[in-house]
């Protein structure tokens, strides 16, 4: 590979929290990679494990779940069901041969651009040295 | 959802430069005007403009489109300004959907090329998505006409006031025994030097008397249940011993205590003493007197003396009763407003200033009390007076500290604390006032006088010889052990002069802090802080009363520090905004709700277990014979946060705007790389 590799991530982020850190990365006019692509979701809880698997067999490299800080949850405790089944999911897709670098999660608030972009660097680095994801075979795009 | 041929419509905004100084706008417009679906595709300076949404609508009318995509700032910004331009246009408002390519695009993205792939990337994702969009109805539910109000502190006392006067109920709740929080323990306020007393005490006794109020002192908020328009909230109203009824805040019972101005005064920042039963201070809302259960012997030792409880037998009205119990009282508020306060400093967090070692080291807010004529010391500047408070001496140095505890990275406080600075010029000036011969010094980093009036008190305390010297102390110690001097060691920093100064008197700048117990109300509330812990506001600039709950406002200093006349200011504007709920008596509830498709459900009922709200239950069906049970939303409690989604094996219940299938779209066209 002449060029280094650019993994492709897709993000969840809860609406509360995390999607309101990643404005506030950028009101804050904070500079992250562009890898990480966000899909806005009301709660971390919305995240069905079927999502997860789903962007890793359309081509993401890997995947960024991020919601509320425990005990923080618009929803009371969505946040941690996300967490639970995110576990189980990260433990599923290990077992399945994928490279758990690849499946990411954490916790971002409201207040936390600069976090959000510290998740953002990690994420992309964890995956980048993943490397590029073909273990899943690729369905054409078709919607 | 409509069968229509999907007509979209793509609108991408340059924001000025925000967006097209970084993405080629053009670009984006023309790559989405190739898309499925889409009817055109347009570019223009700011959508969110009337011209701007006007296009929309024209657009809507003429064309036809059915689908509206608006590439610009964050949904969280414009979405329901954008949705107001589909509904004027009589296009269902849910038919809209943004790609937010400013704040996660334009301003996170260095480079411009891939911040254009990137925007193309989020309008493709957003195409995918706006087709299966469906139309939602919004609904309204009636609000109930009161409002609860967490803290009464200034803060809370005039939001309570402003909304009872509206003629709303309000339900006024302090954990304390009485209304008033720190503003009633100040002497004088800067920059006016108003008695703190005089102002306030009128507006505590217009919350104690006024007929919309219902005052619920010495109570903790233990629940809330509902959401906008209807919260439930379970208010633990503690034991105080004393028959509100009938005691009549004569003292005797008080005078009479065994352990009688023996208990360090929490109101009189323990420099002076109250007893086990007592009124915080002699003009507290309500006047009902309080038994202390930590310290009264007759609750820790089950015995007072050989005669029983000398303030029982004190009461001439009989109102003593060490039977009372705890009540949990439940209250209905269409609104709440938070409005708790704050914690000062503990300056023992910075041991190299000596403060818990000398006696002379004292925090600002025990200045205070030691000024205040209402205070142990009757305003007289006393130290070192006997157990009785008798003696005492007057000091001749003093020396005032700024920022102990802010803009301190070392204690964890970035923030500026916004009052020292003008409360130590205050306090400075009242130590002239009333001991024209002391040596005053203040030590500052910066001084920060930014309100009105604020930069002509702090230059009249100049003049009234109150020497400034610019140096953050790194020490204070005693000089000996005999003397009542402490040495300042300092740099003056604008002479590069290392000093050691001295001073019989050292007054601490303490900082304001988040409440130490503030993880209760966020518990309850489920409210954000921001960095430095307060709690935080929808959006710093436009909704700074607001918070991210619908029905939920913050006043005063929970939300950061604040002086009286902003915490004031923020009051009245949460006031404002809780009645325009109670005033308009209808709110529109969430219409991304989720739903259920009855044939597709098999009655496992995981999702009623993770619904948060209760808003999910069974309701049995006859199948052909066969009684299954099916899922039920109950869509005034559903909050659509779509965890049901996410549990639920079959995929029959979705929260509308977020069902897999408009999800699944978005993944597939961002899983795929540029």
């Amino acid at each position: 590979m002449s060029e280094e590799f650019e993994p492709n991530i897709v993000a969840f982020l809860c609406n509360w929290c995390s999607y309101a850190g990643a404005d506030l990365a950028g009101t804050s006019r904070l500079k992250y990679p562009p890898n990480v692509k966000a899909i806005r979701v009301m709660c971390s809880a919305r995240v069905n494990p079927l999502f997860i698997v789903n962007a890793l067999q359309q081509g993401a490299d890997g995947v960024l779940i991020s919601g509320c800080w425990p005990g923080d949850c618009h929803y009371i405790e969505g946040n941690y069901f996300a967490r639970r089944r995110f576990m189980l999911m990260h433990k599923l897709l290990e077992h399945a041969g994928v490279d758990p670098r690849r499946i990411n999660m954490s916790w971002v608030s409201a207040s936390e651009g600069a976090k959000y972009k510290e998740v953002v660097e990690e994420t992309v680095e964890r995956v980048k040295a993943a490397g590029p994801m073909d273990q899943f075979r690729r369905r054409q795009l078709n919607w | 959802m409509s069968n229509d041929r999907p007509r979209i419509g793509v609108y991408v905004c340059h924001c000025g430069t925000n967006i097209a100084g970084v993405v080629d706008v053009k670009a984006v417009a023309e790559h989405a005007s190739g898309l499925p679906g889409v009817e055109l595709a347009r570019d223009y300076s700011y959508m969110c403009s009337d011209p701007g949404q006007a296009m929309i609508r024209k657009d809507i009318e003429e064309k036809g489109l059915n689908r509206v995509i608006v590439a610009s700032c964050s949904p969280r910004m414009h979405e329901l300004t954008f949705r107001g331009a589909l509904d004027d246009a009589g296009l269902n408002p849910y038919y809209l959907e943004m790609a937010n390519i400013r704040e996660q695009d334009s301003w996170v993205t260095e480079d411009h090329d891939l911040a254009t792939d990137k925007a193309k990337k989020l309008v493709d994702a957003a195409v995918a998505k706006v087709s299966l969009l469906e139309a939602l109805e919004q609904k309204e539910v009636d609000v109930t006409p009161a409002c609860l109000i967490i803290g009464a502190g200034i803060a809370g006392i005039q939001a309570a006031l402003d909304i009872a006067d509206a003629g709303f109920r309000v339900y006024l709740v302090d954990k304390d025994p009485s209304v008033g929080g720190h503003m009633a323990q100040l002497d004088k306020t800067f920059p006016t030097l108003d008695c703190s007393a005089c102002i306030l005490t009128p507006k505590m006794v217009d919350v104690g008397n006024h007929p919309n109020i219902e005052l619920m002192t010495y109570s903790q908020l233990e629940n809330v249940e509902g959401f906008v328009g209807n919260f439930k909230a379970a208010i633990r109203k503690k034991a105080r011993y004393v028959d509100a009824d009938k005691c009549t805040g004569c003292n005797l019972c008080a005078e009479s205590c065994r352990l009688a101005n023996r208990i360090p005064s929490e109101f009189e920042e323990g420099i002076g003493n109250r007893s086990a039963i007592y009124l915080p201070f002699p003009q507290a809302v309500p006047a009902i007197y309080t038994v202390d259960p930590e310290r009264c012997l007759q609750l820790t030792k089950g015995k007072c003396g050989k005669e029983g409880p000398a303030c029982a037998a004190a009461c001439a009205a009989d109102a003593v009763d060490f039977e009372q119990e705890d009540e949990v009282v439940e209250v209905d508020a269409g609104t709440i407003i938070v409005a708790t306060g704050y914690d000062i400093f503990d300056a023992k967090r910075k041991p190299e200033y000596g403060y818990g070692d000398n006696d002379n080291v004292i925090t600002g807010l025990e200045f205070e009390r030691l000024v205040s004529a209402s205070g142990p010391t009757e305003g007289h500047i006393l130290l070192g007076r006997d157990k009785k408070g008798e003696g005492g001496w007057e000091p001749k140095k003093v020396a005032f500290i700024h920022c102990v505890g802010s803009r301190d990275e070392s204690v964890g406080n970035e923030y500026c604390s916004r009052v020292c600075c003008m409360y130590l010029a205050k306090q400075a000036h009242l130590i002239r006032e009333k001991l024209p011969d002391a040596e005053i010094n203040v030590f500052y980093m910066d001084v920060r006088a930014f309100g009105k009036g604020f930069e002509e008190f702090y230059d009249r305390v100049r003049r009234e010889g109150v020497r400034y010297i610019r140096g953050n102390p790194s020490e204070i110690y005693r000089k000996g052990d005999d003397d009542h001097t402490m040495i300042i060691k300092v740099e003056d920093t604008l002479t590069s002069t290392p000093l050691e100064s001295e001073a019989d008197l050292v007054v601490l700048g303490v900082g304001l802090e988040p409440r130490r117990d503030n993880r209760e109300i966020i518990d309850i509330f489920k409210l954000s802080q921001s960095a430095d812990g307060f709690y935080l506001e929808a959006h710093p600039k436009l909704r700074p009363v607001d918070t991210a709950s619908a029905g939920i406002f913050l006043a005063g200093c929970c939300q950061g520090p604040k002086d009286i006349p902003d915490a004031v200011a923020q009051a009245k504007g949460a006031a404002s905004s809780a009645l325009i709920l109670l005033a308009s008596g209808r709110v529109a509830v969430e219409a991304q709700v989720a739903f259920v498709s009855p044939d597709e459900c098999r009655g496992c009922g995981f999702c009623v277990d993770v619904c948060p709200f209760g808003a999910i239950e069974l309701v049995e069906e006859n199948r052909m014979g066969n009684i299954v049970g099916v899922a039920e939303v109950n869509e005034a409690l559903c909050k659509g946060c779509g965890s049901c989604a996410a549990a639920c094996l079959s995929g029959a219940i979705q929260p509308k705007s977020f069902r897999d299938e408009q999800i699944l779209p978005q993944i597939a066209v961002l899983g795929v790389k540029i």
